[in-house]
């Protein structure tokens, strides 16, 4: 039996994966289930796992949240550890991750909003998408923002499922929202809004649209909404698929034609525009219009109290993980971590924080297990660790409040829904860390 | 709704749509695969990485297409979930350049 033959069957191997995002549960996923014997820490900066599958998936969307109940299961596995409560680069640094395991694996996701990069995003009134659905998910860090609903008008820049996210919520009644998991402050604040028109508009024209066909769907089921397509600037044959066979663009852009012969009788409305992108944020101290340049080069304003920009995110870089500036990711080869042309051994990267942000919650899975084959891979001319990782934890716990386990966070869970049940939501979440930390004594 | 597995599977079963299915409801048996209604979660990341084109949300079904439906829910009750990618079946590739795909 070769050395590496029996430390696969001692069970040596030890991963930390860096965030409890859908990347970072099939990371562990694949790793958990091969034949090597490996071990997983999962570390998380927050007490609750999950991350966009409870921060970034809409309050609307309660079927895909299920897939918590996959995640769950992964965590039931032999050998897996939730470490949550713990900040990599504040707690503890990459590197003493890369001395007490055998690989460190970066799931951290996408979190930075891409700015628009045009004067007067810094006004009063101009958020970025990324923050508004962090708060009405009720994310610790931006449950204290402050969304002022008292304008008629809201200007959304983008066209990706982000954007059509941040207008359904705000073009659904309180009623549509008060049963879902939605935050407690948000929906007051939404509750009130006196949001009549959403504006949704993108550089391209229909075709170029990211957002899928089942998420504009559900502007078909709107209670107090009409969904409309203004087609000026835009041909007609623009909602003609140019490729035949593509049943996903051909739904996309039959929905945006049924939309641009609607007429509105509701309440609100929410506009579809096309071919335009932004010039400047106006106002006097605070957002009055949004300024748009058309594809002839003319400059159109609409006006609103409200604007929010959606054009993507990327990864928040991490002290001592080279960063890719132009992607938005960690440095990273196939998902081993990169300085220059060399791997840094032992560490790599999966999810969003490896490709950038797009697809859909199954996407992470195929980026997980391909991940892991990596580390797996890597295993055969395994690197000497001069730490143990239950000597690194019990020093953390020493640095941290406290070091937050998968049982404690069932325990903010089943306190979770029990706050919600007798008001029929699925979950009422804690939106502090103190509460939920108050929440694993209960 | 839910995503369903229609004849282009059929003799390819490439079982891309397996890696990438974020609950394992995948099952298989000799000739396809068919996805658990009850179990899927519409998130539509199955459909694209299909290399034949056979997965599609339910309500787009062509009408000569929609007894897959059916079909999906009975046989996923009867065969084996399937958790990993497999081969695709002998003739897989020469089948998906005739489909044109």
């Amino acid at each position: 039996m070769t050395e590496r033959a029996s430390e696969v069957e001692a069970g040596k191997f030890r991963v930390a994966v860096v965030g409890s995002g859908p990347g970072g549960f099939y990371a562990a996923e694949a790793l958990l289930r091969s034949d090597a014997s490996v071990t997983v820490d999962m570390f998380e900066r927050l007490p609750v796992p999950y991350g966009l599958v409870r921060f970034g998936v809409a309050p609307d969307h309660p079927k895909l949240k299920q897939v918590t109940i996959a995640f769950d299961r992964i965590a039931r596995t032999p050998g897996f550890r939730f470490v949550g409560g713990v900040t990599i680069g504040d707690d503890v640094t990459v590197d003493e991750l890369r001395e007490a395991y055998d690989a460190v694996v970066l799931a951290t996701g996408a979190e930075l909003s891409r700015p628009l990069d045009v004067p007067g995003e810094a006004l009063p009134g101009s958020h970025s998408a990324g923050d508004f659905v962090a708060w009405y998910n009720g994310h610790p860090e931006f449950a204290d923002l402050k969304f002022d609903l008292e304008h008629e008008a809201a200007v959304i820049i983008g066209h990706g499922n982000v954007a059509l996210d941040v207008a359904r919520i705000l073009a659904k009644s309180a009623d549509e929202l008060r049963q879902t998991d939605i935050a407690r402050h948000a929906l007051e604040v939404l509750a009130e809004s006196r949001i009549r028109q959403i504006v949704i508009v993108g550089r391209g024209g229909p075709a170029q649209a990211k957002f899928t066909a089942k998420e504009l769907r559900d502007f078909l089921e709107l209670s107090a909404c009409d969904t409309l397509v203004d087609d000026r600037g835009i041909g007609p044959d623009e909602f003609e698929p140019q490729i035949s066979g593509d049943q996903e663009l051909a739904e996309k852009l039959s929905l945006l034609r049924a939309f641009s012969r609607q007429t509105a009788t509701r309440p609100r409305r929410c506009l579809f525009r096309f071919g335009l992108s932004p010039v400047a944020i106006k106002g006097h101290g605070r957002v009055e219009t949004v300024a748009l340049g058309s594809r002839s080069g003319a400059i159109e304003e609409i006006a609103c109290g409200l604007s929010f920009g959606s054009i993507g995110r990327r990864t928040t870089p991490i002290a001592g993980v080279p960063y890719d500036a132009q992607r938005g990711v960690h440095a990273n080869i196939d998902g081993r971590v990169t300085s220059g042309h060399s791997v840094i051994e032992g560490l790599y990267v999966c999810g969003w924080s490896k490709r950038g942000p797009s697809g859909t919650i199954g996407t992470n899975r195929g980026c997980g297990m391909a991940t892991a084959e990596a580390v797996l891979a890597d295993f055969a001319h395994q690197r000497t660790r001069s730490d143990a990782p239950d000597a690194l934890l019990a020093r953390i716990a020493s640095r941290v409040a406290r070091v937050v386990s998968y049982p404690d966070w069932m325990a903010i869970d089943t306190a979770e829904k029990r706050k919600g049940a007798p008001l029929g939501k699925p979950r009422e979440k804690f939106v502090t860390v103190p509460d939920m930390i108050a929440a694993m004594g209960a | 709704m839910t995503y369903v597995v229609t004849d282009n599977c059929r003799g390819c079963r490439y079982t891309e749509c397996v890696t990438v299915c974020p609950v394992e409801c995948f099952h298989l048996d000799d000739a396809m695969t068919y996805i658990d209604p009850e179990n899927c979660i519409d998130c539509g990341g199955c459909a694209p990485a299909c290399p034949v084109g056979a997965i599609e949300p339910d309500y787009r079904l062509a009408a000569d297409k929609k007894f897959w439906i059916d079909v999906n829910r009975k046989r996923a009750a009867e065969t084996p979930v399937v958790s990993a990618r497999l081969a695709p079946l002998p003739g897989a590739d020469e089948r998906r350049v005739a489909l044109g795909r």
